[in-house]
């Protein structure tokens, strides 16, 4: 007689959001193994109709705490598209540290917060506090930094105050920026190096998985794309933004509060390993350096693995950082307001990395700059699929294990993805009709 | 201290950027846990806890389920705080409220509609007895603080009563109806230190009404500022939808 599964792992801890983990297997035969999202609807659309485009960003950044910058920047740039808004290269640049700011604290977060403790056998990351003080103290050093990024440039790190369509409110003095830069090399570069070396001698840990998958990422010929860039797919190549819906092509499952993706096969991947496995060769040197130590090879299908491709685009992000604050200081801080001034009314996407992947958002205006359409679509909501289709790999070849082994590695393997559940659940992809 | 307060840490309909700014207090993450024993706390940990101290809830209720399981934690904890605009107004999830609900599911889903139960965005208030609220989207981490560092002492939290406008004051911020915009100070519960004026935005009444506002006044003001009245709603109806329909 083949083996019997029955797991159900209820809410799921060390992730954002609500999402419960089911398998069942009869007779050797796996009849069910994925992951149900059961998060409780949000339905934006209704907080969205009618509003206009100085309040868009404000309501989307409330889809997600931990995204809140990620979902502004791309609502801006909607917006901007939409309504014929040109901003200055001063606000893109301070728009990319903004960026550059919460990869790095969402990136750490989840890397010595969320995913550690599974490697070092704990339940979180507060016994870590008596065993491994040193380790969590720089994690901790590393976000308040990075959220001082956010804090000096926007005024607050979660949902954030002076960015606005346009450009900015409220602009940071030039000795602040000059605080930061001192910071991030003084402070952030050499903790990030020790945090890389913790994650190599955890590296063994990381469970030996591989699935072949499509990566889709932005893709730039600038930088290593994350404000702005096409979308690339290890498949099918570069595409224009305006594409959007092609590549991502949502629907609905019953399982799931989230809608579901795929593009060119059952499902794809999105976040920092599809950055890696599409844009390694614009990364920075250090950065490259810590992925050849962490093993971090090009062509990585070990979804496991997107953990180590977050700490090594972190280093590439505080130094990507502190190039684009030289910059801002050479320059000197030009004082200017918001180009909030329409020059036509009509449908905006804007395309962003945030750091769990591809986010899309896209608005159309009326005359009166009133939302009469909107869509957004979420990285976690497009690698659900991918999870999906990796636990019908993974169970199988670990069903020797036992129940309890198995969904700790399933645990794992979600977290991985570092889901933002929350984001997945917005509820916004419809056409209103008046 | 020979017992540790046990806390618990939850959450419900919501962006859950309350709880990563708890995570986000770097600098006192340490102190904190010197003083209380966090037993549960989903988006950070493993493990449930069968009673509680105090208790952190996050976010509106929003389904059948969310039911249930307040009534669940309000059961278990001796103090319950709501944490944030949507645990203590409905917060933006209320602006579903405002219109028809089949409508909203079925431009969302359509005939999937009824795979996806939901109820109104309510307040914790509105099912549970609250003790303490913390306000604000996302709540500031001096009120957490502060709000923490009075249970934690057995003292009663005291909520600010007055308006935004007083802080824009003490802090000798320009009136931001003399630069051209609007702001919804006036009628908005202070305690923020006017965070988001003092940085160049107006004020959106994230922490909800003062007690017995002058909500028609302040409708008035607005529409003087060239709001038509419809705009002038939904400028209040933001954060606060719920109130103004008298729910809690």
């Amino acid at each position: 007689m083949g083996t019997n599964l029955d797991i159900k792992v209820h809410h799921l801890t060390r992730v954002e959001g609500h999402g419960d983990i089911v398998v069942n297997m009869r007779d050797g035969v796996l009849e069910k193994a994925r992951l149900e999202i059961v998060e409780a609807p949000r339905y934006f659309e209704a907080m969205l109709k009618g509003r206009n485009f100085h309040e868009a960003a404000i309501i989307t950044s409330r889809i997600c705490g931990i995204c809140s910058l990620g979902h502004q920047m791309t609502s801006f740039k909607a917006t901007e598209q939409a309504l014929g808004l040109e901003v200055s290269e001063q606000t893109v640049l301070l728009r990319k540290l903004l960026v550059h700011g919460a990869t790095i604290q969402s990136n750490v977060l989840h890397a010595l917060f969320l995913a550690a403790p599974d490697f070092l056998k704990v339940g979180s990351v507060f016994p870590l506090v008596g065993t491994h003080p040193e380790v969590v103290k720089a994690a901790l050093r590393m976000k308040r930094l990075a959220n001082d990024i956010g804090e000096v440039i926007s005024g607050r790190a979660v949902h954030p105050i002076s960015c606005v369509p346009g450009g900015f409110t409220q602009l940071p003095s030039a000795k602040s920026l000059a605080v930061l830069r001192e910071r991030l090399e003084q402070q952030m570069l050499p903790d990030l190096v020790f945090a890389a070396d913790v994650v190599a001698t955890l590296a063994g840990e990381i469970p030996d998985f591989t699935r072949e998958t499509e990566f889709i990422s932005l893709r730039s010929d600038d930088d290593y794309a994350l404000y702005d860039g096409d979308i690339c797919s290890t498949d099918t190549g570069r595409v224009p933004d305006r594409e959007y819906r092609r590549m991502s092509n949502e629907f609905i499952v019953p399982h799931s509060t989230s809608k579901h993706c795929k593009v060119n096969r059952s499902s794809y991947m999105v976040g920092a390993l599809a950055r890696w496995n599409n844009n390694h060769d614009r990364l920075c040197p250090e950065a490259l350096g810590v992925a050849a130590k962490l093993g971090l090879k090009p062509g990585c299908h070990n979804p496991f693995m997107n953990t180590v491709a977050q700490v090594v685009e972190s280093v590439h992000c505080c130094l990507d950082a502190m190039a684009v604050l030289d910059r801002l200081l050479a320059a000197g801080i030009r004082d200017e307001v918001p180009n909030q001034d329409p020059t036509r009314h009509g449908t905006g996407i804007g395309a962003t990395e945030v750091p769990r992947g591809i986010l899309y958002h896209e608005y159309t205006y009326d005359r009166q700059g009133r939302i009469t359409a909107a869509n957004c679509i979420i990285p976690t909501g497009q690698n659900l699929a991918n999870i999906d289709d990796d636990m019908v790999k993974l169970v199988p070849e670990v069903v020797d294990r036992g129940e309890a082994a198995i969904a700790h590695l399933l645990e794992m393997l979600v977290r991985a993805y570092d889901p933002c559940i929350s984001c997945s659940v917005h509820m916004l992809d419809v056409k209103f009709t008046r | 201290m020979a017992n540790k307060p046990r806390v618990g840490i939850f959450d419900f309909t919501g962006c859950e950027g309350c709880e990563l700014n708890q995570l986000n207090f770097e600098d006192q993450l340490l102190d904190i846990l010197e003083h209380v024993e966090i037993v549960e706390w989903r988006e950070a940990m493993d493990g449930r806890a069968e009673s509680l101290d105090i208790a952190f809830v996050e976010g509106a209720l929003s389904t059948p389920d969310c039911i249930k399981r307040i009534h669940e934690i309000r059961r278990k904890s001796k103090v319950l705080v709501a944490l944030g605009a949507c645990a203590v107004q409905g917060g933006i999830n209320a602006l579903k409220n405002i219109r028809p609900i089949e409508q909203v599911r079925e431009e969302v889903y359509g005939q999937d509609k009824y795979l996806f139960p939901t109820l109104p965005a309510l307040p914790l208030s509105a099912v549970v007895k609250v003790d303490v609220n913390i306000r604000g989207c996302p709540m500031t981490q001096l009120e957490f603080l502060k709000v923490f560092t009075a249970l934690v002492m057995g003292k009663a939290p005291v909520e600010p009563g007055n308006a935004v406008c007083t802080e824009c004051k003490l802090k000798d911020n320009e009136c931001v109806y003399e630069k051209g915009m609007i702001c919804l100070g006036p009628v908005t519960r202070a305690g923020c230190d006017a965070q988001c004026p003092t940085f160049g935005q107006y004020c959106t009444g994230c922490r909800g009404l003062v007690p017995e506002p002058n909500v028609e006044a302040m409708e008035e003001i607005l529409v003087a500022h060239g709001l038509s009245m419809d705009d002038a709603r939904k400028k209040l109806q933001m954060f606060n939808a719920n109130q103004l329909e008298g729910v809690s």
